[in-house]
């Protein structure tokens, strides 16, 4: 069984079928990458994971998603979105110093200890390859960052509350290749400890840093394989298609 | 949408075709030079492989400026890479088929002796070659491992072939330059063979996605 279970899945915007019997088994500690053409349903299905989705008006869902076994509606939602923690497209540091920025998740969950919050900050900067770039700048705001620092900082903060599976919408796709290159190294290094579930548009990037990849077509999985198979020998027409550019 | 790429690869595609033809055109030609005691076809064989040379060296400048510019997968990437394979092996057979000519403008093998099969197996070695590029051409799977399987049908005439010419060396020494010749005459039809070989196996991984029997990625 994998981290993620994702059974029979349908997700319904009012009268439009966003999601379609969605089956798919992430597995852990690795990077599983889900592509597709605008409007298929990537990040439709990628805030089901941490029930983004339930703030959505009309938005109806059935079938199940199990985390560790464990059905996601059985389990608190703020505890959720801390196992199961989010970076998306574009930057979104609050606007206060880089340390409140990745103390607020640790302190909203009850941290209080200076001694602890430090050490928290320095090991979530750490990981997300940015300390030695920011350890002297910590009371500066965030906003004064670049953007690809801002993105790392991002991914500090999701840290910083132990996750144990990461979702990255279209992390990279705001950034430019320097930046986006240490963002690919990073996530990298970071499945050993995390399950990384990726949206992106850009196929060589799934093609560089993903074990597995999903491609998705109107709200349908239509393939799922390790991402060198995937991208050297797909099965399915529709990928094969896609993948080279003949539609999308 | 991928207007130019398309383009780019029909562009390889024919480069491919032609230097596939100006393969066929070389070994034939050895041959037929061979059979006929014909050195100025001998010398136009020498004129060929220049000529295939150039175009390996076309085409794989074109497959770098492909996989540069166009980052291939899939299908795109697998014919791609089969291509840059495939022109290793047709370029020793241009050079094969002009070693075949620098012999026999060497004047050695004036005549061929009729107890010596050697004709049978370059048209044997003829037929992988054109087979070979036929399958690159029309993506025919079928013939690609129909070719494979001939290798065997060439060396086996080669064993016979090496059989005879020993045999002529013991009916007379004096035969010895003409007989060892002959003999590299006929390992270099051989070797055209094991290349058309790695041609059609290339050809089988385009289609396939798996080579020589191997996993698939």
């Amino acid at each position: 069984m994998g981290k993620i279970t994702i059974n029979n899945l349908n997700l319904y915007y009012g009268d439009f079928h966003a999601l379609k019997d969605i089956n798919l088994d992430i597995e852990a500690n690795k990077i599983t990458a889900l592509i597709g053409p605008s409007g298929c349903g990537k990040s439709t299905l990628l805030k089901c994971l941490n029930r983004m989705n339930d703030l959505v008006e009309n938005c109806k869902i059935t079938g199940k998603i199990l985390l560790d076994g464990e059905d996601i509606y059985n389990i608190d939602v703020s505890l959720l979105r801390k196992r199961v923690g989010m970076v998306f497209q574009k930057p979104n540091p609050f606007p206060m110093s880089v340390y409140d920025n990745i103390a607020f998740g640790p302190r909203t969950h009850g941290i209080r200890s200076k001694i602890k919050l430090d050490d928290i900050v320095e090991k979530s900067l750490r990981a997300a390859a940015i300390w030695d770039e920011l350890k002297d700048r910590l009371k500066k705001s965030a906003l004064e960052l670049s953007g690809g620092q801002q993105q790392r900082l991002c991914i500090a903060r999701a840290l910083a509350v132990q996750p144990e599976v990461l979702l990255m919408d279209e992390p990279t796709s705001a950034l430019d290749p320097i930046s986006t290159s240490k963002i690919e190294d990073l996530v990298m290094e970071l499945k050993k400890n995390y399950t990384i579930i990726i949206v992106t548009h850009n196929m060589q990037q799934a093609a560089r840093i993903s074990d597995k990849t999903a491609f998705m077509l109107n709200g349908e999985v239509i393939e799922y394989d390790d991402t060198e198979k995937l991208f050297f020998m797909p099965q399915d027409k529709r990928t094969e298609d896609y993948i080279t550019g003949r539609f999308g | 949408m991928r207007r130019k790429f398309d383009e780019q690869l029909e562009l390889l595609n024919r480069e491919l075709i032609e230097m596939g033809a100006l393969c066929e055109t070389a070994i034939a030609n050895a041959a037929k030079a061979l059979i006929n005691h014909d050195n100025s076809l001998a010398q136009e064989v020498i004129r060929i492989d220049a000529e295939i040379d150039q175009k390996e060296k076309d085409i794989e400048s074109l497959c770098f400026k492909l996989l540069l510019h166009q980052h291939p997968v899939a299908r795109d990437l697998r014919q791609i890479s089969s291509a840059l394979k495939m022109i290793t092996d047709m370029e020793r057979i241009g050079d094969q088929a002009a070693d075949i000519s620098e012999i026999i403008l060497l004047g050695n093998v004036h005549s061929l002796n009729n107890a010596v099969h050697i004709d049978e197996m370059a048209r044997a070695t003829i037929k992988m070659v054109t087979d070979s590029i036929d399958a690159y051409v029309r993506r025919d799977l079928d013939l690609a491992r129909s070719v494979i399987a001939y290798d065997d049908v060439v060396d086996d005439l080669f064993n016979q072939v090496k059989k005879e010419i020993i045999d002529i060396i013991g009916k007379d020494k004096q035969n010895g330059e003409y007989a060892v010749d002959l003999l590299m005459i006929a390992k270099y039809f051989e070797r055209i063979g094991d290349h058309a070989t790695n041609i059609a196996e290339w050809v089988e991984y385009s289609i396939t996605g798996i080579h020589k029997g191997g996993e698939r990625i």
